[in-house]
């Protein structure tokens, strides 16, 4: 699989208005113990992601070096710094779905996509990544689409899912 | 009288359609004009029954599964309301063979009461446990979980009332009670179906060990792959504050405990504990050394309590019943009973909690029904990604944790995959390193770099370069990392390796 994408770590400035929504999500969180996966978490949830202009906000009002907040924003798989797609569909690659066809079923995703893992298609409406792993192993194969969870899934029922989901 | 009808809102049953059946119960009962209690209940566990409808009849709850959106309309005509006979009935609940011969302890609500209420909780048995608790001192809340034999259900089985009486033995104003619900290995679902079917003896399992070791502070550090967990969670401990279950005066007691789910962000690691505690701590989830242990210096530099959902879920009921009564179920060290999930390419898929002692055959044909795909069992992972694979020649074994220690493997989080006779172990082999090496948090060099090692030796041997020196090489890697990684990541990520070679060697060869 190709590699995740490079976070860069550049300066980059937020609009003032996106600057105002970061400063308002860490005082938020600031008075609660170890705030800043929480905060981490507030930001992409607002936002989509977590752009590199971010960091350095959340740095400096949380009183942590840039580095730091660099440091777990890479940290973790969930955080992305790029802007998804707007559906994002997440495939177990885990034993469990392997045993029931995973990995042919990520085959047909990315042919269906024209993606592969990490990567949003060019309309900007699909993501696709890989997940280790959603509890659902005795309805394998499973994946998560926007949260929703689904099981014992084949490539045409993959086909209905996107059909529908890219509907709305 | 309104007719109660229960449809799972459990994640799993969903991913199946459950959510597609409780909407056109619903609308089909409307359009009747029939009055309808639906309550979205948990799982039983039986996915392969899924979804599982049931009815409140005179005679107890009767099963309807696996019940499809289209069937709705033919269930109201088989005026299923009250038990009618339908080609998806299945009896009473509790006499489905599958589920009834089960031993559910830590399990006996999931799927049965509605886990958004304190109130079903109690009528259910709850919170007997903390009145229990209450009304001992710490020391003898801490002597019952020893006394019953709790041993950590999260994979590393450290005896439970020992790490407890540690943290209870420390001076310290600031003590914590930490959840370990990160669960990651594939293969296990317990904590899920626990944590969205009955949150509260979650709950109050960790209230009765705040209570006991004198901590009065709790997280639950949840992974960011379970939605439908950290609603039931938020909802539940919501609740609890509202009927003073949590807060400043815990059931009347005077004792405070505060309780709150952190969501982890997609790290294996986090499931190692002190890499947990990291991440709780808002940092990077790497590993700590040790010593010092978290009993002593954990959460914020303070001594903590780190247990699993399923270790912390199972001492209400310890405490209700009596250590002794829990003790009795089990063999040897391994009391009590553990939740194992079938799970894979399995005919009848779930959730079965049993005594210890049940052997690996039993489970695999008896319960499981074989393969869903009809083939041979080749292999089954016990104990998540880090498991052996064993061969079929060992499913005598029994399921505890010294019986499989003694044949290489492990139990860990309880849940076993099923492969069948297509499956190809050099490749499960390679994807063992491969997912430690994305998985690795990188503080200690055996596992960062062997598991890029690992997975390019494994490559070698399936394109014929020089198999012969590089299955050598591959054994001396496992045997490197095993003895020289920091934590059970890169310490135990060769086992299935080592196992495949064992069990599986003809599959270490050139690809056409």
């Amino acid at each position: 699989m190709p590699p995740r994408p490079t976070y860069t770590g550049r300066m980059e400035t937020l609009l003032p208005s996106d600057t105002t929504v970061v400063r308002r999500i860490v005082a938020e969180h600031k008075g609660r113990p170890g705030p800043l996966l929480e905060v981490l978490h507030a930001i992409q949830a607002a936002m989509g992601f977590i752009p590199a202009g971010a960091v350095p906000v959340v740095a400096e009002e949380l009183n942590l070096s840039r580095a730091e907040v660099h440091g777990v924003v890479t940290f973790y798989h969930y955080f992305r710094t790029a802007r998804p797609g707007a559906h994002t569909v997440s495939l177990c690659q885990a034993e469990a779905c392997q045993s029931m066809g995973a990995e042919e079923l990520a085959a047909h995703a990315r042919q269906r996509l024209g993606i592969d893992f990490h990567e949003t298609t060019a309309d900007g409406k699909f993501s696709l990544e890989p997940v280790y792993c959603l509890g659902n192993c005795a309805c394998s194969p499973a994946a998560m689409i926007d949260g929703e969870l689904h099981g014992r899934l084949t490539a045409d029922a993959f086909d209905a899912l996107i059909r529908e989901t890219a509907s709305t | 009288m309104s007719a109660t009808v229960y449809v799972p809102g459990d994640a799993g049953a969903l991913s199946i359609g459950a959510g597609a059946v409780a909407a056109g119960i619903a609308a089909e009962a409307s359009r009747r004009g029939v009055a309808l209690d639906l309550v979205r209940n948990g799982s039983r566990g039986a996915y392969w029954l899924e979804p599982l409808v049931e009815v409140v009849t005179p005679a107890g709850r009767c099963a309807y599964g696996p019940v499809r959106a289209p069937d709705v309309p033919s269930l109201f005509a088989a005026d299923f309301l009250n038990g009618g006979a339908h080609p998806l009935a299945l009896g009473r609940t509790d006499s489905i063979p599958w589920l009834k011969g089960q031993q559910r302890l830590t399990f006996e609500r999931v799927g049965i009461v509605d886990p958004a209420s304190v109130v079903d909780y109690v009528k259910h048995g709850g919170y007997q446990g903390l009145t229990q608790a209450l009304s001992l001192a710490p020391t003898d809340v801490v002597q019952a979980i020893t006394t019953s034999g709790l041993r950590g259900r999260g994979g590393a089985a450290f005896p439970t009332g020992i790490k407890w009486k540690t943290v209870l033995d420390q001076p310290a104003t600031q003590k914590y009670v930490t959840c370990n619900a990160d669960e990651g290995d594939s293969g296990t679902f317990s904590d899920r179906m626990l944590m969205e079917g009955d949150p509260f003896a979650l709950i109050e399992g960790m209230t009765i060990a705040g209570i006991a070791v004198g901590a009065t502070s709790g997280f639950i550090y949840l992974r960011a792959e379970y939605p439908h967990a950290l609603a039931a969670l938020k909802t539940a401990i919501a609740a609890a504050y509202q009927a003073h279950y949590l807060g400043a005066d815990v059931a009347g007691s005077g004792k405070r405990f505060d309780l709150e789910v952190r969501v982890g962000a997609g790290a294996y690691i986090c499931g190692e504990e002190t890499s947990m505690l990291e991440s709780l701590e808002g940092r990077r989830g790497e590993v700590r050394v040790r010593p010092p242990l978290p009993a002593i210096k954990g959460l914020f530099g303070q001594p903590t309590i780190v247990n699993n959902v399923v270790t912390l879920a199972s001492v209400p009921w310890i405490l209700a019943h009596g250590a002794e009564a829990y003790a009795n179920f089990g063999m040897g060290k391994s009391r009590g009973t553990l939740p194992l999930q079938l799970a894979g390419n399995i005919r009848r898929g779930g959730l079965i909690e049993r005594a210890f002692g049940l052997t690996l055959r039993e489970l695999l044909y008896d319960y499981g029904g074989g393969t869903a795909t009809g083939k041979p069992i080749r292999a089954v992972q016990v104990g998540g990604p880090l498991g052996a694979y064993i061969p079929p020649a060992q499913f005598d074994t029994a399921v505890d944790y010294e019986a499989l220690s003694a044949i290489g493997a492990m139990l860990g989080h309880g849940g076993i995959v099923v492969f069948d006779d297509t499956v190809d172990m050099a490749r499960m082999a390679r994807y063992a390193m491969e997912f430690c090496a994305i998985e690795s948090c990188g503080k200690c060099t055996p596992c960062r770099i062997g598991s890029t090692r690992g997975v390019e030796v494994i490559d070698r041997i399936i394109a014929g370069v020089d198999a012969e020196h590089n299955v050598q090489l591959l054994e001396e890697l496992c045997d490197l990392m095993v003895q020289g990684s920091l934590c059970g990541l890169g310490g135990m990520a060769p086992f299935p390796v080592q196992s495949a070679l064992k069990y599986f060697r003809e599959d270490f060869r050139a690809r056409h």
